[in-house]
């Protein structure tokens, strides 16, 4: 198991009268290699959960186990948590403050002590994982698109080589090509690495593309959790937390009320072109 | 966590201190800070009191939230209580140990000083309860306005202030949001030597500075956008009026002042 | 004169320095703009970040001035500097960031900002604050604090605050970008009404194809070129190019879109989904 919470509650200024229940009673279990995709409006409790994959925030009550190790240990690292858990926040490209990219790379290596050496070749491979290239290394991160500032951000996390990765909004701002492309080397990263992967995402069409798991989070709490077609059948429940399914799935499920007996439980524009016209062509 | 910072804080009600023009209440103070400074004797301070107590009942603020203020100065207080004891020489020991001596007039000073700090934290305190921030700005700025002849920026100090005021809340989440993103790529704002800590703030601050110049260069920006060009010509939707409560108010503050000054010298 | 904005042969290039301060390239960011939009006009601006759309958008507010060709605004030229205030109050100019254009700490203060600036007296700033505050239907938050509102909240406030000076244009420059899909649901609805009730033209810049579907108008842009302008229907049938230029369409044209290379025979002139589910149903039954 990657992540183990029993019963996790965070509660913001107890005790004051801004006091305010962020997460409540979280029970999940997320396994070793699993691509899980959690969902929920601004508000819902998401933010506050992934913070405590990596030990930024401590449960208020409850029990959480990340790669075996019990954070509510007394002798339990925070700093190697950290590192084996790599967190990329929503614009991560705000945080990048190096004079080279190289360096900026290598600033989550280096906390960890690693020899010059190891640094460096991690650098390289962090760099070559998201798409730049050798030419880049002494270019001052602040020159760079946005797109290309967000690469290196995510750089700087694979550099530590985390056993699981998690993304807050990865795609926040990005324009349609700068999406495909940070989506595209996600799924890459986790195919190739074997790593678990966590997206929070608000866009339902990159998660049912992507994610083999879905959490949806509504009030502070978890509302649904399963396979994306299983998730994503729940439209009503969904779309009363301020959600939606992915559009195609509006469409099928149109067709079917007016007796085309097409599947309902498809994620993709591509899947449903394919099932509706093989179904028209059947009929010729 | 950082938001909860409450010194400055407005307490918004309904009260008759809070419809006061910010003018009378930025004078009033500073009015009730001399007078305070005025008296040297307790009676003086009975005085205070019951002036105090009197316009905090008609603020309408819980008065916890004045004592939150003083908290935050304990320390001061209780240094400058201990300073007077130790170093007032006096006449009447009362106890005597080695070099250190505690005389009676040192006891009274003490007490002296002590309730001057805490009812100038509590009369400021009253000022920021019961006026919002923008109050206070347009009442700075029209205080400040007849000195613009002699070069003091009335217009641009208000507007710098009105523009800290929006953005102080918004850096301080950023700074807090920026620290958890080193963090989590192993940063360590805590441990090792003063050397090991300037430097690990690095990562902390040239985020911080470029992301303020960021918004300050877009905030330039939406300004001229919306055909900001300076002081000149420019109206305001909310005019100070003196009204009659206003002169009740300068009554009362100049009686007060009165009778500290009678309290002192007779 | 019933064009808002007339665009002849619009030109903005810019240069970047060395070290030495000497030029080393020189960018065009936009090439030979033509373009008029009517009086009253829903436009959206689509295209990707880099083809020059925010650029064009910062010259409909005479922030950033042509260096070759003409820009006018109801018939006033960018160019002359007696005419930039007017041209400033009369197509107002939303921004992308929401916190980095609220300038007071209090909604009202902030949305009397504009007026103030223009001189206008004081009863008639408060009156055109409550209207315009009720236009964005933010009035119970008239009070507050901007900081503890959601985004969208924020927008519709920056909104409400270019209403106030009364402008006949608003220009928003991707003021989605940095929202949550509840929050752009919020600002495109509250522009979409400004535009039939108060008969405001919007020229609307986004990359979010969705946004464009209810438009009158939908043009794209491509290295400082206009590449497509047309309804959007016209517009997104054109899968394949758009595809190219690095944008998205909408799912229900792109159903279509993949329907065809299956072999289907269906026009890809489709936006929504009833359109969509209503040709297949034609089809099936055909059959």
């Amino acid at each position: 198991m990657a992540i183990i919470f029993n019963g996790v509650s965070h509660v913001y200024g107890e005790g004051s009268p801004f006091r305010r229940v962020a997460i409540n009673n979280i029970n999940l279990h997320i396994k070793k290699g699993e691509f899980v995709g959690i969902i929920g409006h601004t508000g819902s409790g998401k933010s506050t959960l992934i913070q405590h994959f990596n030990g930024l925030l401590k449960a208020t009550e409850g029990e959480i186990i990340i790669l075996g190790k019990n954070l509510n240990d007394k002798d339990v690292s925070l700093k190697e948590i950290r590192q084996k858990v790599g967190l990329v926040f929503q614009y991560p490209e705000h945080q990048l403050f190096e004079t080279t990219i190289f360096k900026d790379v290598a600033f989550g290596p280096e906390n960890m002590g690693l020899p010059k050496e190891e640094v460096n070749k991690r650098v390289i491979k962090a760099l070559d994982m998201v798409g730049l290239g050798e030419d880049m290394y002494e270019k001052s991160p602040f020159d760079l698109s946005g797109g290309q500032k967000r690469r290196v951000a995510i750089a700087g996390v694979l550099a530590m080589k985390p056993e699981v990765l998690i993304l807050d909004e990865p795609t926040a701002g990005l324009d349609p090509r700068g999406r495909d492309e940070i989506l595209g080397q996600i799924q890459k990263l986790h195919k190739s690495l074997g790593i678990t992967v966590i997206l929070v995402s608000h866009s339902m069409e990159d998660i049912a593309k992507l994610v083999d798991r879905i959490i949806v989070m509504y009030k502070s709490r978890i509302a649904l959790d399963g396979a994306p077609d299983k998730v994503f059948k729940n439209v009503k429940e969904l779309e009363k937390m301020g959600l939606a399914a992915p559009q195609i799935m509006y469409i099928m499920k149109a067709l079917r009320k007016k007796g085309i007996e097409v599947p309902t439980d498809v994620l993709t524009v591509e899947e449903g072109a394919k099932k509706i016209a093989s179904l028209l062509k059947s009929q010729k | 966590m950082i938001r909860d910072i409450t010194i400055g804080q407005y307490y918004p009600a309904e009260s008759w201190i809070h419809k006061l023009d910010p003018r009378v209440k930025i004078m009033s103070t500073l009015i009730f800070i001399i007078a305070l400074f005025v008296a040297n004797r307790y009676i003086g301070y009975a005085f205070t009191i019951i002036f105090l107590g009197t316009v905090i009942y008609l603020s309408k603020v819980p008065i916890k939230f004045m004592l939150k203020g003083l908290r935050a100065i304990l320390v001061i207080i209780l240094l400058t209580v201990a300073l007077n004891i130790f170093m007032t020489p006096g006449e009447n020991v009362l106890w005597s140990y080695k070099f250190i001596t505690i005389t009676a007039e040192g006891l009274y000073i003490a007490g002296l000083m002590a309730l001057r700090l805490i009812f100038l934290i509590i009369g400021s305190s009253i000022l920021t309860l019961t006026t919002s921030p923008i109050q206070l700005t347009d009442g700075i700025e029209k205080l400040l306005n007849p000195f613009k002849k002699i070069g003091i920026p009335a217009h641009e100090i208000a507007m710098m202030m009105t523009i800290a005021l929006r953005f102080i809340p918004i850096l301080l989440e950023e700074t807090d949001k920026i620290m958890k993103a080193q963090m989590a790529r192993g940063a360590d704002f805590e441990s090792g030597g003063v050397i090991k800590r300037a430097k690990s703030l690095i990562p902390l601050l040239v985020p911080l500075f470029i992301s303020a110049f960021r918004r300050a260069d877009e905030l330039a920006m939406a300004m001229e956008a919306r055909c900001y060009r300076g002081g000149e010509n420019r109206t305001r939707m909310k005019q100070l009026v003196i009204q009659k409560q206003d002169y009740i108010a300068i009554g009362v503050i100049s009686l007060f002042m009165i009778i500290m000054i009678l309290i002192r010298f007779i | 004169m019933n064009e808002i904005v007339k665009s002849r042969g619009l030109v903005y290039e810019y240069y970047t320095h060395n070290d030495r301060g000497e030029i080393e390239a020189s960018h065009r960011a936009l090439d030979k703009v033509d373009l008029d939009i009517n009086k009253g006009e829903f436009v959206v601006i689509l295209g990707h970040n880099g083809s020059g759309k925010s650029t064009f958008a910062k010259h409909m507010n005479a922030i950033l001035h042509p260096t070759g060709g003409t820009l006018l605004i109801k018939g006033m030229d960018t160019k002359t500097e007696e005419n930039i205030w007017n041209i400033r109050q009369s197509a107002g100019m939303v921004f992308q960031n929401p916190d980095n254009q609220i300038i007071a700490a209090i909604v009202e203060e902030d949305v009397a900002f504009g007026p103030e600036n223009l001189g206008v007296e004081a009863s008639e700033i408060r009156k055109r604050v409550d209207e315009s505050v009720a236009a964005v239907q933010m009035t119970e938050y008239m009070t507050h604090s901007p900081n503890l509102l959601s985004g969208g909240q924020k927008q519709r406030i920056a909104i409400a605050g270019v209403l106030a000076m009364k402008p006949e244009c608003i220009i928003l420059d991707e003021p989605t970008a940095m929202l949550d899909p509840l929050g752009r649901k919020e600002v495109l609805d509250t522009v979409y009404k400004l535009n039939k009730e108060e008969s405001i033209t919007i020229i609307h810049i986004t990359h979010y194809m969705e946004e464009a579907i209810k438009a009158d108008r939908v043009i794209v842009m491509d290295h400082g070129q206009i590449v497509m302008d047309g309804k959007p229907k016209d517009v997104f049938s054109q899968v394949d190019k758009l595809k190219e230029l690095g944008l998205d369409v909408p799912p229900a044209t792109e159903l279509a879109y993949y329907m065809q290379k299956e072999g289907i025979d269906i026009s890809t002139e489709i936006l929504t989904i009833e359109e969509m589910v209503d040709k297949i149903w034609q089809l099936y039954s055909m059959e």
